[in-house]
């Protein structure tokens, strides 16, 4: 068995027949922890190597992977079978010239976790279950530590290094066995200061609200979305913001006369959105990882640096995400995907924009969301873990899950107040994308109805 | 099922590594110790109007240990295949294991099972699908893609192809010790074209199923390919022209293509006994089937049986033996319309006073913690019953909906929300044209209690899903379910694209 970065070079080395070769190496160790019912579920630690080979003849490719056992001989016979693909392919429409640089850390070794990254965290844990359990308070939750370092080098010279911590702490907590329950999700590098009796602490009082219960109508309502909330919507929307699927005509971003929305105000609002890989406390890679072409993605973009992107800059579209193969169809700037998210445009608190509702629901999490139409963005989904309503600037009762349907482009516009932006973990999907920081938003005329359809 | 296992897996040191890891796992005080190796290989192929977009060839090959000691379990994977590798994983696991007993709350002990020695299983593909290049298997999407770019309502055609062959081997410290092998493949086209009325863009996908089988599945054997391929102009024309859907109750007609995921959706996962334990209370949910409503809680009308099963031949979720070295089965879930069964493993068995697991431990690679996965779930049709173009034309009045498209359902799978690739509207008896904006939403109990007709087995066939997501972390597995056509009466439908859509 060879190491990975050596597992990259040794890949470069070998081609033969190609007439450029790229390989992306990545060592992968995950820790992660689960619980439920106040007591440990499934836990356990992994360590993965990968190594994905693009090969290049000409304007075709080749692209193979494999997890494990990379040995001289195992590497060498993945670039033999890159080149075969790369020599019967058709010609990449994505392809490009290979991008250049060098790395001072390339040989540096590859950083590893291990489960004593939770070290300090499970005493911690048991004694927050013990307390809860005192209390009839019950906790479910999950924590996960990832180191990954990757290597990426080209037969041109390119090296790049990255590594890049990832980590995740969810909790739910139920009082007794009632239906109500509160979570929180938040993204943590370094698990050994992390008190999760404090994180429950911050949450019984959602638990309190529920005590008393309000059934609302289908209507349109006035909303409060909890960072959260807004993290899931906002992550739907930069999914769908490839721009060759918007030159196309065929995404949300399209412009009905053809070409994209790319200069269309989206919102009144003074909203930002962007990437940055230097975004303090979310840094990510710095440099284009792709180990497939894709809609908005193409290995021959590999290595390429990435820098600050707005996509909603003041509330108006100003960028979708390129490679350089759409940038050129599509004749604006080759703006790629960035691992991160952030929203940004006020600075008011979550409590503070309860304060001043007169009339409005809180939604702190939403889960389900499933798009209903691409052309609009149109996204219908559930509340989950407390939609509670407020009145003359209180939380007045907890509501019964509703069900949405809302497009998180068309909703922009209807934003009437924005928070301060945090850290925030989308409810679904923060087991993919955790570098994300958002503020509450308060949205005119959401569209609610009860989730069974029961009006 | 005696058959080939792919020569390069069968040569791997398989009992070296098994006997390396579970010594060590037992000289350290484990009582349970199970050792997998796994390799999955995928390949992904991607063409956009014809023109090769992206591909992927994947292997994924690893390690894993998992232990029971002193009441706790601990889990570790690696890709590395070293007896050394080995032993330290298994010491990874003990470390796991000894970790979490900290956390206390002591785990059921496994239920027992029979022991199996050196049993070999694989699935019986005509053509392996790794065995040609891919370049030869992109021919086939692009020939296909060509057919369809020659309609004129189509302006773009998407194709996909994903390819899966996975390899098990598994040991334990009781003795059991088994070799599997099993293919599975996913062709799906979608076709998109101009609505010019509205200026929007309108897509059709392929409602042709993921299934168990070999590359001849792609020159028409179990989907016609060439008929659903010929039809799709036609439908996509007829959906540019939909009219928007009346809101208000209906009564629906739901092709097998489209009620496959609602089953999945409402009785596959609603019968997940580690969801109803609450152990995926913080992020898959619960259910509101209860182990206390075995045998009593009234699911749906009278015509409705649900099996579950890991044996039906082309069936995505079967295999000759589980992730804990168990037999594969089948059983109920659902007997005239009351709930009789769940899903479980052998960790869960005794929480329902089961003597043996129901088969249902599966990872997705040897990097994941086997969980309780779903199995084939199917509705059964009614002996002797109509087909599907019967069913339509006894309802009268009403919709019929084919293929799945968006689906939404809460975390207890208690009510939902499903739409589909295509909505039609039945006026006395047959089809008059597309409906846009169609989904309908119902509470899962009200929904199955509104089963008024079943087609029987000339309507039933088999579909499923290949990326079914459960777990933390995530991990991602295949099952398929058959249904027959069904009549559901008097279920709301609203309009997605109305005045309560923006």
């Amino acid at each position: 068995m060879i190491g990975v970065r050596r597992a990259a070079e040794r890949a470069v080395e070998a081609r033969r027949d190609a007439d450029a070769c790229v390989a992306i190496a990545e060592e992968t160790t995950t820790a992660h922890l689960r619980w439920a019912g106040n007591a440990p579920t499934t836990s356990g630690f992994a360590r993965d190597e990968r190594l994905t080979v693009i090969a290049i003849a000409g304007d075709s490719v080749g692209v193979l992977t494999r997890h494990g056992e990379l040995t001289g001989e195992s590497v060498s016979g993945l670039v033999r079978a890159a080149e075969r693909v790369a020599r019967f392919a058709a010609p990449a429409p994505d392809a490009q010239p290979l991008i250049t640089g060098d790395c001072a850390q390339w040989q540096a070794e590859p950083v590893r976790t291990s489960f004593g990254a939770f070290r300090g965290f499970v005493p911690r844990l048991n004694d927050t279950f013990d307390r809860e359990a005192r209390l009839a308070t019950v906790l479910y939750g999950y924590a996960e530590h990832q180191l990954r370092t990757t290597y990426l080098a080209a037969s041109n010279g390119l090296h790049r290094r990255h590594v890049q911590p990832t980590g995740v702490l969810e909790l739910t907590v139920r009082a007794g066995d009632g239906p109500a329950t509160a979570w929180a999700g938040s993204a943590v590098s370094d698990f050994s200061a992390v008190d999760p009796g404090a994180t429950v602490e911050k949450m019984r009082d959602r638990l309190c609200w529920a005590d008393r219960r309000v059934a609302l109508p289908a209507g349109r309502y006035q909303v409060i979305l909890s960072p959260s909330a807004v993290a899931d919507l906002m992550l739907h929307l930069y999914r769908a913001a490839d721009a060759r699927a918007a030159a196309g005509g065929h995404s949300v971003f399209s412009k009905g006369t053809g070409g994209t929305r790319v200069g269309d105000r989206l919102s009144d609002a003074p909203l930002t959105l962007y990437s940055d890989p230097a975004e303090p406390g979310l840094a990510c890679a710095p440099f284009t990882i792709a180990r497939e072409s894709g809609a908005s993605s193409s290995v021959f973009d590999n290595g390429r640096p990435l820098s600050k992107t707005d996509w909603i800059s003041g509330g108006v579209l100003s960028a979708l995400v390129q490679t350089r193969h759409t940038a050129g169809l599509t004749g604006l700037a080759h703006t790629p995907g960035i691992d991160n998210l952030v929203l940004r445009g006020g600075s008011g608190s979550l409590a503070e924009m309860i304060a001043s509702t007169r009339r409005g629901l809180l939604v702190m999490a939403l889960w389900y969301l499933r798009e209903v139409d691409p052309a609009t963005l149109l996204v219908t989904g559930l509340t989950r873990d407390g939609v509670f309503l407020i009145e003359d600037g209180e939380v007045v009762g907890a509501v019964p899950d509703l069900r949405f349907t809302e497009s998180p482009v068309s909703l922009l516009s209807r934003v009437s107040e924005i928070g301060g932006t945090e850290p925030a973990i989308p409810r679904e999907w923060g087991d993919y994308f955790t570098r994300m920081a958002m503020p509450p938003l308060r949205v005119e005329e959401f569209a609610l109805s009860p989730a069974g359809g029961a009006s | 099922m005696r058959a080939e296992i792919d020569e390069s897996f069968g040569v791997l040191p398989h009992p070296t590594l098994a006997d390396a890891a579970l010594t060590r796992a037992r000289d350290l005080g484990a009582t349970h110790a199970q050792f997998r190796l796994d390799r999955v290989r995928t390949a992904r192929s991607f063409l956009r109007d014809g023109d090769r977009q992206g591909s992927q060839d994947e292997t994924d090959i690893g390690i894993a240990v998992r232990v029971l000691r002193r009441g706790a379990w601990g889990f570790a994977a690696s890709t590395r295949l070293t007896p050394a590798a080995a032993v330290g994983v298994a010491e990874e696991a003990v470390a796991v294991a000894d970790a979490v007993a900290t956390l206390g709350g002591r785990r059921a002990e496994p239920v027992e099972e029979p022991v199996y020695h050196n049993e070999v299983w694989a699935s019986a593909p005509l053509i392996d699908p790794f065995s040609v290049p891919e370049e030869d298997r992109v021919a086939i999407l692009r020939e296909w893609t060509g057919r369809l770019r020659a309609a004129p309502e189509i302006d773009q055609v998407l194709a996909k192809l994903v390819v899966t062959r996975e390899n098990k081997f598994y040991a334990d410290l009781a003795g059991t010790v088994t070799l599997q092998q099993r293919v599975r493949l996913h062709p799906q086209l979608l076709v998109s074209g101009h609505d010019s009325r509205a200026g929007r863009s309108v897509s059709l996908r392929t409602v042709g199923p993921p299934t168990a089988r070999g590359l001849e599945y792609l020159s028409g054997q179990g989907w016609d390919w060439d008929g659903e391929l010929a039809a799709l102009p036609a439908q996509l024309a007829e959906k540019l022209r939909a009219e928007p859907v009346e809101p208000g109750h209906h009564d629906l007609v739901l092709d097998p293509s489209h009620l496959w995921l609602t089953v999945h959706e409402s009785v596959g996962h609603a019968t997940e006994l580690d969801r109803a334990l609450g152990h995926e209370i913080s992020y898959a949910g619960t259910t509101f089937a209860t182990p206390a409503g075995l045998g009593s809680l009234r699911y749906g009308s009278s015509q409705m049986n649900v099996r579950a099963d890991r044996t039906v031949p082309h069936g995505l979720a079967t295999i000759g033996f589980d992730d804990e070295g168990v037999a594969a089965r089948s059983w109920n879930l659902v007997e005239d319309g009351v709930l009789t069964g769940f899903q479980f493993d052998r960790s869960t068995a005794a929480a329902i006073g089961a003597p043996g697991s129901a088969g249902c431990a599966f990872a997705e690679s040897a990097r994941h913690l086997p969980l309780s996965r779903m199995p084939n779930v199917s509705l059964l049709p009614a002996p002797g019953g109509p087909s599907t173009d019967e069913l339509i034309s006894a309802v009268g009045e009403g919709i019929y909906l084919a293929g799945s498209d968006s689906f939404s359902i809460d975390p207890r799978r208690e009510t939902f929300q499903f739409s589909a690739q295509r909505a039609h509207r039945i006026h006395r008896g047959r089809l008059v044209g597309q409906l846009a904006g169609v989904a309908y939403q119902a509470r899962t109990v009200d929904f199955w209690a509104a089963l008024s007709a079943l087609g029987g087995e000339r309507s039933y066939r088999l579909f499923g899903a290949d990326l079914c997501g459960k777990g933390q972390p995530l991990q991602v597995a295949a099952a398929s379910h058959g249904c027959p056509g069904a009549v559901f009466s008097g279920i709301r439908v609203v309009d997605t694209a109305g005045t309560g859509a923006r």
